[in-house]
């Protein structure tokens, strides 16, 4: 508890830190002025220093009252334990060391040492040092000066503390051998028999202790049932080791050939979309990287946000659903052979995309709608098909509800194929109708297609990787009521203040504000399920993933409600604050919920586990990468928003966010290095023959074999 | 609830809730303004070489980085006179049969806004250069170098439009040469200029205003020079006034802005000037930009005092008698 202040001094100082050029940058425009020779940035220095100080003074209060109450003569006397009390904690050893003392009716004083020795501790001295200081505030040498008296107050302060906190204890040590005193004389004037007759109540002496062995034979340990795991050390381990995955009944082999095939296809596109990622991130700080039209930035960033939507996020979402649905189901799935043909349509919708996105033959420009209709038609052809096939299973099903996870994942192929045909059907969206839908499309591609699905997988693999029901159907039900009411409203509040009708956009940023419902509802959820089982977290490697996905769900999407009022536009609208979040939002929750899910199920397809170490690897690094990454770009591109508002020359404001930009480029460099961990642990999930044989298995299969001959 | 055990229904009215939204907030109120809207009477057709230019600014994404839309806020009166309407998007219509309708609003702004691009920056060596290697004029710039639409040629026809790009990007003596392709994406950018309104036509007005500091005696605010100077000069004569060799002249120490007069250094800044066939033509930035005699004030005692330039201030009374003189010479 002690430590506490100390944290939230610790926290103070830090959002003086930083909102200390923020305020100072609002004054002078100028959003990259930090500087130490700022006043305000020692000010914020010494606001700590006095808040700590303050601090301090106020623990010391509260030390001196108890001084005060433990030397007052007789104060705790009520309080203390009475000597007839102490006698009743004696153990066997002491009561006969008692009585025979009281035989010997030798000195007592032995026995006053032994007591007042246990009581004791030992107590020091220290030094003190205070200095004064007044107040000038006005010039930054003034600041520094009074920042320089301060610290050795503060330390003068510090030491003070401890020092008391000692004096009080000799006070304790002092009380105690008071209390051993009377003890010691209680105890001269009573009678044997009494001391005997509570040895008594002790029962009989015990014998000698028994053998170690005696429950649990002397024989080596066996484990009839199964239930031990013990994985061999094999040197010293770098990290704690984590619970391998169980062993589950077999997959029809042909499910699961499917299933790894999407989830392939999914890590190279990933590979590939983020390594565009990576290149166009480094071409904000270094522009002439190269001069070849189709590596140019403007048309490697759709290649690199199409070939993540569509190619990794879409491609596992739909390799994990062929998992769940039929799984949920209990039932087998309906036709196989349909979904190699929407693996098929989706990677050529994929590839042949990023060719013509390349080639500069792209649909207008509207974000996630680069693809021209012909290409993005295999995409929704290969919807088709998928629906077809999660709805005849579910149409199958042997049990008589549909599990939650299911609404999520065949509502959200539902809703994708609607928002396709929306956009793309090529015969309307003259004028403003085309912005009108793009924001409907681009909204809805990101809230109906990748989270309602990515929810529905959670609904599964996270009861299951915690080995407890999910908290609560009702709410699951009321977000995804919710969800579909107001998400499919909030389209257009990327154009608010922009020429499209103002009730619209009214009714988008209502919308945003509703969205609090389901997003409140889905993270109480899942975080309710953890209940009772929050140690399992430490000892899995999945649950860290779906964690963190969790806190971002929270915060990513009640930060777009925040980010869609009128006032919020004014600052952040246009920047890279929208880059930051929709990385938060695809990245923070999609792509971890993902990557759990993935590592949660690929071990019981292949029977092969990652190397423990390099799953956290990826986890750590994906972490900081985002944070790197989103951190310094919403604070830059506020910088760059407050910038715009005081009429600053707009090339000073692309100036300003050059370090940030750095920034981002470093994050975004830790998030690829992520992902090439990923693919390696995907390598060692898939392909046999990288461990060591099992020695037992491998004489088995000799011995099988040998039977099999003759 | 055996209505949720049911796939049938519980799938078909998720769909239906869906859809029905959908058609509310989407497909109704797009359709009502693609059939409501019409282009503004003043507002000029593309030409065939800005429509060729349009494709190609589509082609290379420059929408990424580069929004087309005036908001209805203070901040953004800087890209435009008005805020924009939907009347300035009714005349995009669908590109072709495969592709969609370009009405390039964007939605993010890492570089400016293009709305009215063809008033604040049409100068054809300036836009040329600057596609070729934006940071030859603008150094802090990060946007993307077009060289591709440029070719290197050692001895350049008599029809060839020779782009003025310093000796340090080039090797040796050859030149570089705007391709069709750059002049039809740089007639497209020159065509960007936001529609005038019809006559008694009163423009939406910019929302969130800030509060305008007066000063001491009431007068409108000083203008400041600088920031003048960095939005609407600086691009080609540079921070340093040092201009670009070859293609902008120098204003540190030009005669112009240290001299005496005053007649024709307004008329430079508010009508261009192209006067002198080593230097690319400079815009009429002064009336395009509707300066004020304050601003053009401000300007020009920036100029003269920056840079190691000394010349005499300037009042606004002094300009304003000016740029009402060169009104009545050019109607």
């Amino acid at each position: 508890m002690k430590q506490m202040p100390v944290f939230g001094w610790l926290g103070l100082s830090l959002l003086f830190l930083i909102s200390a050029p923020l305020a100072a940058s609002a004054d002078s425009g100028l959003p990259y002025s930090f500087s130490f020779s700022d006043p305000s940035v020692w000010a914020a220095l010494l606001l700590f220093i006095v808040l700590a100080l303050l601090g301090i003074a106020l623990l010391m209060r509260q030390k001196i009252r108890k001084i005060r109450a433990a030397s007052r003569p007789g104060a705790s006397e009520a309080q203390r334990v009475r000597p007839e009390a102490w006698l009743q904690r004696f153990t066997r050893e002491q009561l006969q060391e008692l009585i025979a003392l009281k035989k010997k009716k030798g000195s007592m004083s032995c026995l006053l040492v032994l007591l007042a020795g246990a009581l004791l501790a030992p107590a020091g001295l220290s030094a003190q040092n205070v200095t004064g200081s007044s107040s000038l505030l006005s010039e930054t040498g003034v600041m520094i000066t009074i920042l320089l008296l301060a610290l050795p107050v503060l330390l003068g302060l510090v030491l003070l503390y401890v020092k008391m906190q000692r004096v009080l204890r000799q006070f304790r040590n002092k009380q105690r051998l008071k209390d051993a005193d009377r003890l010691a004389a209680y105890l001269k004037d009573l009678p044997e028999e009494s001391l005997e007759q509570l040895l008594e109540k002790h029962g009989p002496e015990p014998g000698p202790l028994p053998e170690e062995t005696l429950l649990s034979g002397a024989g080596p340990a066996e484990d009839r049932r199964g239930l031990l795991q013990i994985n061999d050390p094999g040197g010293l381990p770098i990290v704690a080791a984590k619970k391998r995955a169980q062993k589950r009944p077999d997959i029809d082999p042909a499910l699961s050939r499917l299933v790894l095939w999407y989830l392939g296809c999914s890590v190279f596109w990933l590979l590939f979309g983020t390594s565009v990622g990576e290149y166009i991130g480094i071409k904000f700080i270094a522009p002439d990287a190269d001069h070849v039209s189709w590596l140019s930035f403007g048309r490697l960033r759709p290649v690199h946000t199409n070939a993540v939507f569509w190619g990794w996020a879409s491609l596992a979402m739909l390799g994990l659903g062929y998992y769940v649905v039929p799984r949920v189901s209990n039932v087998k799935l309906y036709s196989l052979k349909t979904g190699w043909y929407a693996l098929w349509l989706i990677n050529a919708s994929v590839v042949s995309g990023t060719l013509f996105l390349m080639a500069g033959v792209n649909n207008g420009g509207g974000e996630y709608r680069e693809y021209i209709w012909p290409v993005m038609a295999l995409f929704a052809l290969g919807l088709i098909l998928t629906l077809w096939n999660f709805y005849q299973t579910i149409a199958h099903r042997t049990t008589r509800e549909i599990y939650i996870a299911n609404w999520y994942i065949v509502a959200s192929v539902i809703f994708a194929i609607t928002i396709v045909l929306v956009a793309y059907i090529p015969i309307w969206q003259n004028g403003l109708g085309e912005t009108i839908i793009q924001g409907y499309y681009m909204h809805q591609g990101v809230g109906m297609w990748f989270m309602l699905f990515t929810l529905g997988i959670v609904y599964y693999f996270l009861p299951q990787q915690l080995n407890q029901p999910i908290y609560s159907y009702s709410l699951g039900i009321l977000a995804f009521w919710t969800q579909i009411l107001f998400y499919t409203l909030i389209g257009t509040h990327h154009f608010v203040f922009s020429a499209i009708p103002w009730w619209l956009q009214t009714v988008a940023i209502v919308g945003s504000a509703g969205m609090a419902i389901p997003v409140i509802a889905g993270t109480t959820n899942f975080l309710m399920t953890f209940k009772g089982a929050w140690s399992k977290v430490n000892s899995s490697y999945t649950l860290p993933f779906f964690l963190v996905g969790i806190i971002f769900y929270f915060t990513g999407s009640l930060q777009g409600t925040a980010e869609a009022f009128r006032t919020t536009n004014l600052i952040w609208h246009f920047t890279d604050f929208t880059v930051a979040h929709s990385h938060m939002t695809m990245y923070g929750i999609i792509c971890f919920f993902l990557w759990a899910a993935i590592y949660a199920i690929v071990p019981r397809l292949t029977g092969k586990e990652p190397p423990q170490i390099s799953v956290g690897i990826h986890f750590w690094l994906a972490l900081i990468g985002l944070l790197f990454y989103i951190i310094p770009l919403m604070y830059g591109s506020t910088l760059r928003g407050v910038a715009w508002l005081n009429g600053v020359p707009f090339i000073e404001t692309v100036k300003g966010m050059a370090p940030y930009w750095v920034w981002r480029a470093v994050g975004g460099s830790l998030m690829w290095g992520s992902h090439l961990v990923f693919a390696y642990n995907m390598y060692r999930m898939y392909v046999p023959g990288n461990a060591l044989p099992d020695v037992r298995d491998a004489a088995l299969s000799r011995l099988r074999d040998e039977a099999a001959a003759s | 609830m055996s209505m949720l055990d049911n796939h049938k229904i519980l799938f078909s009215n998720a769909a239906l809730f869906f859809v029905g939204l959908t058609i509310m907030v989407a497909v109704i109120p797009a359709l009502s303004n693609q059939e409501r809207n019409r282009p503004l009477p003043g507002a000029p057709a593309l030409s065939r070489e800005a429509r060729i230019g349009k494709g190609i600014y589509i082609a290379n994404g420059c929408v990424a980085c580069h929004t087309q839309q005036v908001r209805n806020i203070d901040m953004d009166r800087i890209w435009g006179d008005r805020p924009g309407l939907a009347a300035d998007y009714a005349a995009n219509v669908r590109t072709d049969f495969w592709r969609n309708t370009a009405t390039l609003m964007g939605t993010e702004r890492t570089g400016p806004d293009l709305t009215n691009v063809g008033v604040r920056q049409p100068g054809k060596d300036w836009n040329l250069v600057h596609l070729f290697n934006p940071r030859i004029v603008v150094k802090e710039s990060v946007m993307p170098a077009y060289p591709w639409l440029f070719e290197r040629k050692k001895d350049p026809g008599k029809s060839d439009v020779i782009v003025n790009v310093p000796a340090a990007y080039l090797n040796g003596d050859e030149k570089v040469v705007a391709t069709k392709d750059a002049l039809y994406l740089l007639a497209y950018l020159q065509s960007l200029k936001q529609a005038a309104l019809p006559q008694n036509t009163v423009s939406p007005e910019f929302l969130y205003k800030k509060e305008l500091k007066k000063a001491a005696g009431g007068e409108a605010p000083a203008a400041d020079g600088k920031a003048l100077y960095a939005a609407n000069c600086q691009t080609c004569h540079q921070e340093n006034g040092e201009g670009l060799p070859g293609a902008f002249p120098p204003l540190k120490g030009s005669p112009v802005v240290t001299g005496d007069d005053l007649e024709k250094y307004v008329g430079i800044i508010m009508d261009g000037y192209d006067a002198r066939a080593e230097y690319g033509v400079m815009p009429a930035v002064g009336t395009n930009m509707s300066f004020t005699e304050n601003e053009v004030a401000a300007i020009i005692n920036h100029e003269r005092s920056s840079w190691g330039n000394q010349g005499k201030k300037v009042t606004p009374e002094e300009v304003k008698k000016i740029i009402d003189l060169l009104k009545l010479k050019t109607p």
